[in-house]
């Protein structure tokens, strides 16, 4: 190993860890844990919609038919790929190849944006439409019982998927920035590594949501 | 059976009540037995093995297979049985018999009221003749409630948005506290009311007299009993102290200030609106948590009310 | 004092780095723990005081101090105080952060800097929760039922608000001691070689990450239809009050083993340590705290017995119920059976723990009793209830917080305190508990409902009984807040292992050096090898080491 790298190695061993395996593994399983309660608290969620699903099977199918499949078949498709760009960015990184890195953080945060920009239009329509949670909801037109609970989940969820998205993406600028700054190399990337296993998280949700939501029937 | 109670268990009055009874002492006497063996074994230990000077080394085991494996087996066996009685009986709570009366019952902040089949219906004094299982069907207009009489052993929650149901049969007459034991706000103390347990003739007098003024009695005297018996007592004192609503002492032909800041004298028009339709006019420094007695008084019964409330004008 | 005596007391983790500064940002897990102390003992203050205008309330059933909705909100603030910040973080997050990382013979947690994020959370939280005093105060019970707690006007969003956050704290505390466990042991522990406290902690994190979440997103469902109306538990919109029931108890059941198993894992350690000997069954108390873990996420219906749940769902219910007291009945056998032919030494942590192993015994066979579906119908609701958890969460889980407190505080402080008033204090608590909660189980069983703010006549003596036991427990902890408080300015000074015990957090000084050990530990024997070990000769060992 040469000196430079040993170096490296003492800047990001913090003290109470005797080995940067011994540090990387801990920071792995602290965030599978961590991933872990995420799944719990959106499970919480899922049990809501599982228990309405079945008490008004006919006037969730109703209301879905309001969803726009399209829009939603776009974004899976829009997140998958930036799952595979995360992917990518932690690869290269492992390669040493920290140009290449900083590209592939940086079409993830943009895939991330035009996420939650079709789901800005989604949501502005419904909201123009009175298809609103609870009592605020005035749309007229879905039959069934109860149809603004199906809006109150389907906002809960996604809305709260949406905060794990916004919250990823200040996570991705804030490794992108510690790669521009040169803190990362193929010894030591954790922090990417971590950010991209919360990243394919907020995937996986949402890969849940869609059909739950978009595809009844 | 008994009828006076123990130190843990008040007198029983209903055909259920021996069965939880003797389980509940059942358990009590396992738990006697092992507490005792628990107790008496650290007692022993620490006077027979005190340290004297310093510590010593012991050759005691670390675990003892045959031991552990008979102390995790007896508490299991005698579990089992708890569950198994407890279980059946608490099927039978929940199986209704056939030959049961229904009465329907409503639970709101703070009162309990009740629907007999016959058409009588009564607040915070539930009617039933001994020896005849009663079913219960209930349901609450605002929050959850539970519906307990101690000396029944019986409990129900009674939720806002379905009918629950549950059913005794009296063994003994007499009068017997009924609580409402799911905190249900600023009331919940004071939601109690009685089961008057009677034999099966005076029932079927007082369902036939209905509600209504006794042989001889004034409107006004009317009025005080309903007071009592409808539970406005609850929320409105008559000595003038304060409480969830206004006290009625000296209130009649009084000016009161409004919620919305107009002002309004007490008359019996105000009166009846204010019985029927709570939440029209609402005196200032209360809230508007007064539910409507629209259909649970019948006219006369308003009348009588307010005939009462006039009779409090100059004093008690 | 020679040179290196001083030496050692300046470089203590209490005075190293020194300045407030250095002590609000700090990543030192003892002084972390220390930070908690101070919350959780402020907490438990105003808890105890809310408790103590409780019961002087309920004195005569006419109003003695405050009108039914004063008091409403003092058993909601009493109960959510306890309950959020003071039990869920006493064992865990106080004592738990000092000890853990020395009993492993690790120089701190693996995450440091999550860990001081948790106490900041929790302080967040806490203010938030105390916030909704000043507004107003909440009046729904801890356990914010629906739809009182949607339609009271009282501040039960701030308040919500809070636990939701404190919830984070310990979601954060559970994360970084699984991987603390797992990570960061000294080389030759292996997992049967933890100390059990170590176990303990485990299975408690265990449920602390998999429970909290879901009261997470329970709370913000409630806060969401308090402040929005989304009919998710409001009947009035087509939802359903029994559901958030099911949401609210499937975290707050197990959240009773997250106040339980840490408090049984410092019984394990003060038994083993005050006759001296080897634990008895091992491995029985260990695995059972795994098995009590598991088997807690599975028992929530049985909060619900009256509910109008089905018969088959209570069935199952009420089983499973019964499973989780095998286990705990098995730790006090094995804990009986460790005294069997030890060399007892009854100081204060051990008298502290004969308290616990009596009390809690109370409350374990009472959990029987409420687990029997027919003996719960009656017993619902009831102060038998209020009864049987104040025995389990103050005779057991306080009790042992107590224990361990005063076992560990020779280590944190460098101090002794006075065994003669510790043990004046503890009768006093002892007797106030019994004479303020032995009663309400007879009122209880009587049919006395809980959270009345008046009663009748009936139950009278017993209330009033009740109330004059309070005074006595009061007066106990008060006298406890004194000679502990001299003892940290007045205390004689503390030896390295005052009690003779073989877990690690022993062998390096009292208090601690800011790195825990002077030289990287590597496990020499078990943490209760009493039969093979001589605690004597391996402390001169130690000071010999040292000094070279």
């Amino acid at each position: 190993m040469s000196t430079e790298s040993t170096d490296k190695h003492l800047d990001f061993l913090e003290h109470h860890f005797s080995t940067p395996q011994q540090q990387a593994e801990s920071a792995k399983l602290g965030m599978w844990v961590f991933l872990l309660t995420e799944i719990l608290l959106f499970g919480g969620l899922f049990l809501a919609y599982a228990v309405y699903r079945s008490w008004h099977p006919e006037m969730f199918y109703n209301a879905h038919l309001f969803l726009d499949r399209e829009l939603g078949t776009f974004n899976t498709v829009v997140l998958i790929i930036s799952s595979l760009t995360m992917a990518l960015a932690i690869r290269s990184m492992q390669l040493g190849k920290r140009k290449q890195t900083i590209w592939m953080l940086v079409a993830t945060l943009a895939l991330a944006a035009v996420f939650l920009v079709v789901k800005y239009f989604e949501y502005s329509h419904k909201i123009h439409l009175g298809q609103l949670p609870g009592k605020f909801y005035t749309f007229d037109g879905i039959e069934g019982n109860n149809p603004h609970v199906f809006f109150s989940v389907y906002f809960l969820m996604t809305g709260l998927h949406g905060i794990h998205v916004i919250g990823g993406m200040f996570a991705i600028g804030w490794v992108l920035r510690r790669t521009i700054r040169n803190d990362f190399s193929s010894a030591y990337y954790t922090p990417i590594e971590m950010t991209g296993l919360y990243w394919h998280l907020v995937d996986l949700v949402w890969i849940f949501l869609f059909p739950l939501f978009y595809l009844i029937g | 059976m008994d009828t006076t109670g123990t130190l843990f268990l008040p007198p029983s009055g209903s055909t259920i009540s021996g069965e939880v009874d003797f389980q509940f002492y059942f358990i009590y006497a396992a738990s006697i037995f092992f507490f005792a063996v628990v107790t008496f074994a650290s007692l022993l230990f620490v006077v027979r093995y005190r340290r004297r000077g310093e510590p010593t080394r012991s050759d005691a085991p670390t675990h003892n297979t045959l031991l552990e494996i008979v102390w995790t087996a007896i508490p299991t066996v005698l579990i089992v049985i708890v569950f198994v009685m407890g279980f059946r009986t608490y099927l039978k709570m929940h199986v209704v018999p056939g030959d049961a009366m229904e009465i329907k019952v409503t639970a709101q902040k703070w009162f309990w009221s009740f629907d007999y089949p016959e058409g009588a219906s009564a607040v915070n004094e539930l009617v039933v003749p001994v020896n005849q299982p009663v079913k219960l069907l209930m349901s609450s207009q605002d929050v959850i409630h539970s519906f307990f009489v101690p000396n029944f052993r019986v409990k129900m929650d009674v939720l806002p948005n379905r009918y629950s149901v549950t059913w005794f049969e009296a063994t003994q007459t007499g009068e017997f506290d009924l609580f409402c034991t799911e905190y249900c706000g600023k009331g919940h103390a004071e939601m109690i009311g009685k089961v008057k347990v009677v034999s099966e003739s005076e029932y079927n007098n007082w369902v036939e007299a209905g509600a209504g003024p006794a042989e001889g009695e004034g409107l006004a005297d009317y009025g005080r009993r309903l007071y009592v018996s409808k539970a406005c007592n609850t929320c409105h004192s008559i000595d003038g102290s304060g409480n969830v609503g206004p006290s009625f002492l000296q209130k009649f032909g009084a000016e009161e200030a409004l919620a919305d800041g107009s002002f309004i004298t007490v008359d019996e028009n105000y009166l009846r609106e204010s019985i029927l339709n709570p939440q029209a006019k609402i005196v200032a420094g209360y809230d508007p948590v007064m539910p409507t007695y629209q259909g649970l008084l019948k006219d006369r019964e308003v009348d009588a009310l307010i005939e009462f409330i006039k009779s409090l004008k100059d004093g008690q | 004092m020679s040179t290196l005596e001083k030496a050692i007391a300046d470089t203590n983790y209490l005075k190293d780095p020194p300045g407030i500064k250095n002590w609000l940002f700090t990543l030192d897990h003892k002084r972390i723990g220390v930070l908690y102390l101070y919350g959780i003992m402020a907490s438990f203050l105003l808890g105890g005081i809310f408790a103590m205008l409780l019961r002087l309330e309920l004195l005569s059933p006419d109003q003695v101090i405050v009108d039914a909705d004063t008091y409403n909100q003092f058993f909601t603030l009493h109960g959510a105080v306890m309950i959020f910040l003071f039990i869920i973080p006493s064992i865990p997050a106080a004592l738990g952060n000092f000890v853990l990382p020395l009993m492993i013979g690790a120089k701190d947690v693996a995450f440091p800097r999550l860990n001081l994020a948790s106490w900041y959370i929790y302080v967040a939280g806490a203010i938030i929760c105390l916030y909704s005093i000043v507004a107003g105060g909440a009046d729904t019970g801890w356990t914010f039922y629906t739809p009182y707690s949607t339609q009271t006007s009282t501040a039960v969003i701030s308040l919500t608000f809070g636990a939701f956050v404190l919830g984070f704290s310990s979601i954060f505390t559970g994360i970084n001691f699984i991987a603390t466990i797992h990570k960061l042991r000294a080389p030759g522990m292996s997992w049967f070689k933890m100390p059990l406290m170590v176990w303990a902690l485990y299975a408690t994190s265990i449920i602390q990450v998999m429970a909290t979440p879901v009261l997470g997103i329970t709370l913000v469902l409630l806060i969401v239809e308090r402040a929005f109306g989304i009919g998710i538990f409001d009947p009035a919109m087509g939802g359903d009050p029994v559901l958030y029931q099911h949401f609210f108890w499937f975290y707050s059941h197990p959240a009773v083993y997250i106040m339980i198993l840490p408090a049984m894992g410092i019984i394990s350690e003060l038994i083993s340590t005050f006759s001296h000997k080897k634990i008895f069954g091992y491995k029985m108390i260990a695995f059972s705290s795994l098995g009590i873990a598991f088997v807690s996420f599975l028992v929530w219906g049985h909060h619900m017995f009256v509910s109008g749940q089905s018969e088959l769902a209570a069935m199952v219910f009420s089983f499973l119920t019964f499973f989780v007291g095998i286990p705990s009945g098995i730790k006090v056998f094995n804990w009986v059976a460790t005294m069997y032919k030890g060399s007892i030494e009854l100081k204060t942590p051990m008298l502290y723990a004969l308290s616990f192993l009596f009390l809690f015994t109370i409350g374990g066979f009472t959990g029987i009793v409420l687990g029997s579906l027919a003996v719960d119908v009656h017993l619902h609701d009831t102060y038998f209830i209020v009864a049987h958890f104040h025995y389990v969460m103050m005779g057991g889980t306080v009790m042992a917080f107590l224990g361990g407190l005063h076992y560990w505080w020779p280590k944190m402080w460098g101090r002794m305190y006075s065994e003669f008033w510790a043990k004046i204090s503890l009768a006093l608590i002892f007797i106030g508990f019994n004479a303020t909660f032995f009663t309400q189980f007879i009122m209880g069983s009587q049919g006395m409902p809980r959270r009345y703010a008046t009663y009748v006549d009936t139950y009278h003596r017993l209330h009033a009984f009740s109330t004059y036991g309070s005074w006595v427990l009061g007066l106990g902890f008060v006298v406890m807040a004194v000679y502990l408080i001299h003892s940290l300015f007045k205390g004689s000074k503390a030896p390295a292992n005052p009690w003779r015990s073989l877990t690690m957090e022993w062998e390096t000084t009292s208090p601690p050096i800011t790195h825990n050990f002077d030289r990287p530990m590597v496990l020499e024997h078990g943490p209760y090898d009493y039969d093979v070990i001589d605690p004597k000769r391996r402390l001169e060992d130690h000071k010999r080491e040292v000094s070279k």
